[in-house]
């Protein structure tokens, strides 16, 4: 019996090995050939081991490609997107759980609706709205544009979380004449940590990667993020795949170290997302 | 008489409770609803106005009301029916076989013990990478001639003689398939994976007892009990296939000759290659009304299934 078990698991063991060698190849194969001097024609055979590692691509795009300078401004849109839509979300989410007033599923059900729609639909009246605005080729338009398309998402994933903290936590506020500021501030929020942390992950990583709103509203070429910089930049150098991987680790890198470090949080907090709700 | 004025005491009072509780509430609730009806729900609107006119871009010109013409045009444009076979081929294809081998992988880590967050990790890595990137990876991946990475080990392995994967309308779409695959499997699995420690181990030491196998406890008390499972993973994995763009830009845009496009790809040439504002509109109006009919079709139609059993 053992023995036939544990033949099982060797088999199994086996067979997400090899699974994961070909899931990461790609991966593998992105950073040798970033690793690989730059030549005009394609190696052959493939090199996926460099032999000598050639870090000059990483220095070349860093700073003569002004992709320093991209990754700056991918960084202040990112964390400026998570703050905005933090305020935004939690208090938009504390207004569904913890509050009685009329209309308050129909707009939640609006909100819902909005989620299964593909929000690049809207991007044509957006546009128009944008530029009526005058707020084209600015950080301001983008920021409005990500942290209006994200609350339907970040008010649903919230209220779960928020109404499963017990209802008793606020009475001792409510008897000392605590505002309802005060439980949003003091019970609603601390106690809610785990599930704003995966939220900051999710909206962080969400900005650090949106590609077609900053491509369509960024107009400048010292304004672009790391995702439209590395789009142009391909374009422009199509042929120079060693520059444009080493590009593209730049961008992966911060977002797949957050995510191994944060990851059990994450992934828990995703889950319950799934298992509440639908 | 006496009723009439009693039930109007009664709305009118609950008017007032009402506008009460807007009152309370609306500090916390308008940013989050502003913003929404802003550039949420007021654009679905606006796109439909858009769609019934020539809209220009340039301010102060001229937007005549051409009435549906925009969308007489989608519905005889041939570009519009080649980007709605491709987007739904890539919905039929993609959404098994994420769902496929992410359960695989899932039910394979379920059974093992060491090594599973490992593994689970390095399974999740691409659907936290951008699509901008993984999308470069696949085109060079799928490179034309022999130093091509795939074509190499094709060769190399099983004698094929090298394919020029993105010059072909089939070939680019299986490349552009194979990455929406590979992307997804590890939500697929992660999600799956959770669903798993919801089942009663004791349902699966009885069955072993009774000289069940691996398979038929997988099918028998696995996917029956997870149904609920399944159907909230299929109806994102629809929901995502839809948004299928990126990846087309990226790899063949649109390429050979516009029969890989999708609807996405081909609205967003029309809006800001051709400045056709009407005719993207128009587009995008018809792929919403498609999307949340189909959306809504499947979720009855499952949610019929799992209160059967």
């Amino acid at each position: 019996m053992s023995f036939r078990n544990n033949s099982v698991k060797l088999i199994l063991y086996l067979a997400l090995f090899v699974g994961v060698v070909v899931f990461l190849t790609p991966f593998l194969y992105m950073v040798a050939v970033a690793l690989t001097r730059a030549t005009r024609i394609m190696p052959y055979p493939p090199i996926l081991f460099p032999r000598n590692p050639y870090f000059g691509n990483f220095a070349v795009v860093w700073s003569r490609n002004n992709f320093g300078r991209y990754f700056l401004n991918s960084v202040f849109l990112a964390c400026s997107s998570t703050i905005v839509s933090f305020l935004v979300a939690t208090t938009s989410a504390y207004s569904f759980a913890r509050f009685q007033f009329p209309g308050k599923e129909m707009i939640f059900r609006f909100f819902l609706i909005s989620m299964m729609v593909p929000g690049l639909l809207n991007i044509v009246p957006q546009f128009v709205m944008i530029k009526f605005f005058r707020l084209v080729n600015t950080y301001t338009g983008l920021l409005l544009l990500y942290s209006s398309t994200g609350v339907a998402f970040q008010t649903f994933f919230l209220r779960g979380f928020f109404e499963i903290i017990p209802r008793e936590m606020e009475e001792s506020i409510r008897l000392d004449g605590g505002s309802r500021f005060t439980i949003y501030r003091y019970i609603m929020l601390p106690l809610s940590t785990p599930a704003l942390a995966t939220l900051a992950i999710f909206t962080f990583s969400a900005s650090w990667d949106e590609f077609f709103l900053a491509l369509t509203f960024i107009k400048s070429e010292w304004k672009r993020t790391l995702p439209i910089a590395i789009r142009l930049f391909q374009q422009q150098y199509g042929t120079e795949w060693g520059l444009v991987f080493a590009a593209s680790l730049i961008a992966i890198i911060p977002i797949i170290t957050i995510f191994v470090v944060f990851q059990k949080r994450f992934i828990r907090g995703e889950l319950t997302t799934g298992a509440v709700k639908f | 008489m006496q009723k009439s004025t009693n039930r109007k005491r009664v709305s009118s009072s609950r008017i007032q409770k009402g506008a009460q509780q807007w009152k309370e509430v609306i500090p916390y609730l308008l940013p989050g609803l502003f913003l929404f009806a802003l550039f949420v729900l007021f654009p679905f609107f606006f796109n439909l106005y858009i769609s019934f006119s020539e809209y220009n871009i340039m301010p102060g010109a001229e937007k005549p009301f051409v009435g549906f013409a925009n969308y007489v045009k989608a519905f005889t444009d041939r570009k519009v029916g080649l980007s709605f076979r491709n987007t739904v081929l890539y919905s039929l294809v993609t959404v098994p076989g994420q769902m496929v081998l992410g359960i695989l992988v899932a039910v394979f880590l379920n059974s093992i013990g060491r090594g599973k967050i490992l593994f689970r990790t390095l399974y999740y890595i691409p659907v936290i990478t951008s699509w901008i990137v993984v999308s470069l990876i696949f085109r060079y991946l799928f490179e034309s001639g022999k130093a091509g990475l795939i074509n190499y080990f094709a060769l190399r392995l099983l004698g094929i003689k090298p394919i020029s994967w993105l010059q072909n309308t089939w070939t680019a779409n299986f490349v552009i398939w194979s990455l929406g695959i590979w992307k997804g499997i590890g939500w697929v699995m992660v999600v799956f994976l959770a669903g798993l420690q919801s089942v009663p181990k004791i349902l699966y030491e009885a069955a072993e007892i009774d000289g069940a196998g691996f398979w038929d406890r997988f099918f028998k008390i696995t996917l029956p009990l997870l149904q609920p499972v399944l159907f909230f993973l299929f109806v994102n994995l629809l929901i995502g296939s839809f948004n299928v763009f990126i990846q087309v830009l990226v790899i063949t845009d649109g390429g050979p000759l516009g029969t890989t496009e999708v609807l996405l790809s081909y609205m967003y040439k029309n809006a800001f290659s051709f400045f056709e504002f009407g005719y993207a509109s128009a587009q995008s109006v018809l792929m919403g009304i498609a999307i949340v009919a189909i959306t809504f079709t499947t979720r009855r139609f499952f949610r019929a299934e799992v209160y059967e059993l």
